[in-house]
């Protein structure tokens, strides 16, 4: 049987969702940000809620996330967005309240807006993409990035007597009472994008349920950042970052 | 016994040739053209083994930019 | 139905005037002199009543963000603060202001710079009139002179702020804010339904409908050109306010010919030095501007025509003193007169330096 045939007489299993837009995205080939922002449409899409979600972009690459997700979005100002997140869920309880953050945006200048929220346990799903450097500036040093790891503003690797220590933000988030879920996720491979996807639905969900905040951690790649195609990128991730950044749920209640 | 087919439709001209669909695929059904390239510049995706598709969707489920839709049927 | 006077300060009136406005949330931090107006919502409860929403926040960072949130949905927001906290809230303002957005804001200013004092001050004119955060924009400024304005300015700024999608601005100090005088206090309207606030804010940020666009709150524009446009379009919407909301107290200016500008409680101080003068056979008038920003300088050099001298009394170093100066074009002698650090003069110091000035 030609593929023509399957085509024209199969079912389609697979196809981009609706409410990503036609838009050509900016991000660099092979980067993460897509498939998360695939993810978003598809659980906003299967529960039924493009009338009901609100996302909050941030300061950093995925600023633009309002041209691609057909949804309402504001844009917050660097790392505002679990304030912005804060007052929209508490004006308008019955939305679906969401942030999209990267790891300058939530762990560094963000930390306190992100850990209050989450302290007082707003209803709110908190997206996280940490890929260890700022992509959107050029490659420099982010508050997650590994020791030893080259970028920008650190040419010669991350040194800890220089720049302090990486930050994990997941288990913080963790322990404070006001969260209901704490994950970490990765979209490298099949089986990872289903997982993902399953995590941002929960959190999408309980955002509506009202249980209180939910961090879902995609520990992502930055290729051009990290000046490796997307294969290598995600083998680097594998070998590199999940030893840092284990992935699994750190709180599910 | 039932075996299941499939195909897969790249959106070429959304395609950034990033590879991960190649690279995902477990039966070699896709390729990056070495010389083509789109409107934007981008080496594309394109089936270079079509007949070997099994419709898994691992080529479109790691996609970043939605480009691909799959397609599956059972033959009897 | 008969009239509800209390007395309270003016920090508790704004609170209760956000309440009977039928405000939608309140997002603040606590600094002094200004705390009652979270204190008094906190105490009010009225999430229990008309369902707004209060909330202290963990800085005065995350509150600004948070009503450029709760207006970017639509929602008749406020925040408040003092000085120092205006100031870390400047980014927000810039935000609010280029994504168009109707918030109430309330600065009960204290002396600075820096961390400074908590006595009253007006030294945040500048702040308030000519920028504070980046870029070409413009707040609508009322300056209360009594707890009866800082209650009525709560409605005209939310009115105003929603005709123009612009933040308007209380600029009150901490005279106007501690002190307790005799208010009456307007009748409770009802919060807006979402159906209302839809009709009134087709561009808000409320979950998209089917039938309608996605809604963006946004102030990013990569495209030079097109970031003009954005910029001649907030430019046009300016020349509106100026052209349509100068509001301005004038006290015997038909005859003077010594004229007092002030602002604030500083007017109110001004009040008294007029009424001195006057007693004294001097004809001296006041002009007390309302907005200090559209600034009404038509009506000060109006009231300016056949003066022969200008004294603007400011708890600063002399900001306001610049724009009256342009709105007599240097054509009469503008001097100034202040206290600064949280000082406030008696009447009489002020009436001294408009003596000296007459017989210079």
């Amino acid at each position: 049987m030609k593929p023509e045939e399957i085509i024209q007489q199969g079912e389609c299993v697979y196809k981009k969702p609706t409410l990503l837009t036609d838009t050509n995205m900016h991000y660099c080939p092979g980067c993460s940000h897509g498939v998360v922002h695939k993810l978003i449409a598809e659980v906003i899409e299967e529960m039924g809620a493009e009338d009901k979600a609100i996302g909050v972009s941030p300061v950093g690459c995925a600023v633009f996330a309002y041209n691609y997700i057909d949804i309402d979005w504001v844009q917050a100002a660097h790392g505002r967005a679990p304030s912005v997140a804060t007052a929209l869920k508490r004006l308008n309880p019955d939305n679906l309240i969401f942030t999209y953050q990267g790891d300058g945006d939530l762990a560094a200048i963000g930390t306190c807006e992100t850990i209050h929220a989450a302290n007082r346990g707003e209803n709110i799903a908190i997206i996280f993409i940490n890929n260890a450097i700022y992509g959107m500036t050029g490659g420099q040093m982010a508050p997650t990035t590994l020791l030893g790891m080259k970028t920008a503003t650190t040419p010669y690797g991350r040194r800890v007597d220089l720049n302090g220590h990486p930050l994990v933000m997941a288990p913080i988030m963790a322990q404070l009472d006001g969260t209901c879920y704490v994950t970490r996720q990765s979209v490298h491979t099949p089986a990872a994008v289903r997982k993902a996807k399953a995590a941002i639905r929960k959190a999408f969900e309980n955002s509506m349920a009202g249980k209180g905040t939910s961090m879902v951690e995609i520990v992502s790649t930055c290729n051009s950042g990290w000046k490796l195609s997307p294969a290598k990128s995600n083998e680097w991730m594998i070998e590199n970052m999940f030893k840092k950044y284990p992935l699994g749920d750190l709180k599910n209640e | 016994m039932a075996k299941i087919k499939g195909a897969v439709v790249v959106d070429t001209e959304r395609c950034k040739g990033c590879d991960l669909c190649a690279v995902a695929c477990p039966l070699d059904v896709l390729a990056m053209q070495s010389k083509l390239v789109n409107n934007r510049g981008y080496h594309y995706a394109y089936t270079i083994n079509a007949e070997k598709c099994i419709g898994c969707q691992s080529c479109a489920l790691v996609c970043p930019d939605g480009c691909i839709t799959v397609y599956r049927m059972q033959i009897d | 139905m008969e009239s509800d006077i209390r007395l309270m300060k003016g920090n508790e009136a704004l609170a209760h005037a956000m309440i009977r406005y039928g405000a939608d949330g309140y997002f603040g931090y606590p600094i002094t002199p200004q705390s009652e107006v979270l204190e008094t919502l906190e105490a009010e409860m009225p999430w229990e009543t008309t369902g707004m929403v209060v909330l202290q926040a963990e800085s005065e960072v995350a509150a600004v963000n948070m009503v450029y949130a709760g207006a970017g949905s639509g929602k008749a927001v406020c925040t408040s603060s003092s000085s120092p906290g205006m100031s870390l809230m400047q980014e927000g303002v810039s935000y609010i202001a280029a994504a168009e957005l109707p918030v109430l804001l309330i600065n009960c200013m204290r002396g600075g710079p820096g961390l400074g004092t908590i006595q009253p001050s007006q030294a945040d004119y500048f702040q308030t009139t000519k920028g504070g955060g980046h870029g070409d924009y413009r707040l609508i400024a009322l300056a209360p002179s009594s707890v009866q304005e800082m209650c009525d300015f709560v409605a005209l700024g939310w009115d105003l702020a929603f005709k123009y999608r612009n933040p308007a601005i209380i600029l009150a100090d901490g005279i106007v804010g501690q002190m307790m005088e005799k208010v009456v206090l307007p009748e409770q309207r009802p919060r807006r339904t979402q159906e209302e606030l839809i009709k009134q804010c087709p561009w808000a940020a409320t979950g998209r409908t089917n039938g309608r666009k996605r809604n963006v709150i946004t102030s990013l524009e990569l495209d030079a050109h097109a970031m003009e446009i954005i910029n001649n379009n907030l430019q046009a919407k300016y020349k509106l306010i100026e052209d349509n909301e100068v509001r301005y107290e004038a006290l015997n200016c038909d005859d003077c010919e010594y004229l007092l500008v002030a602002f604030g409680s500083m007017a109110r101080i001004c009040e008294k030095v007029m009424e001195m003068a006057r007693k004294q056979g001097l004809k001296v008038g006041l002009l007390r501007p309302i907005t200090l920003w559209p600034f009404p300088s038509k009506a000060i050099a109006e009231a300016a025509k056949n003066a022969k001298g200008i004294l603007v009394p400011e708890l600063s170093a002399g900001q306001m003193i610049e724009d009256v100066k342009l709105a007599v074009n240097c054509k009469v002698e503008v001097r100034h007169f202040g206290r600064l650090g949280g000082v406030v003069p008696n009447p009489d110091e002020v009436l001294e330096a408009l003596r000296n000035m007459m017989n210079e």
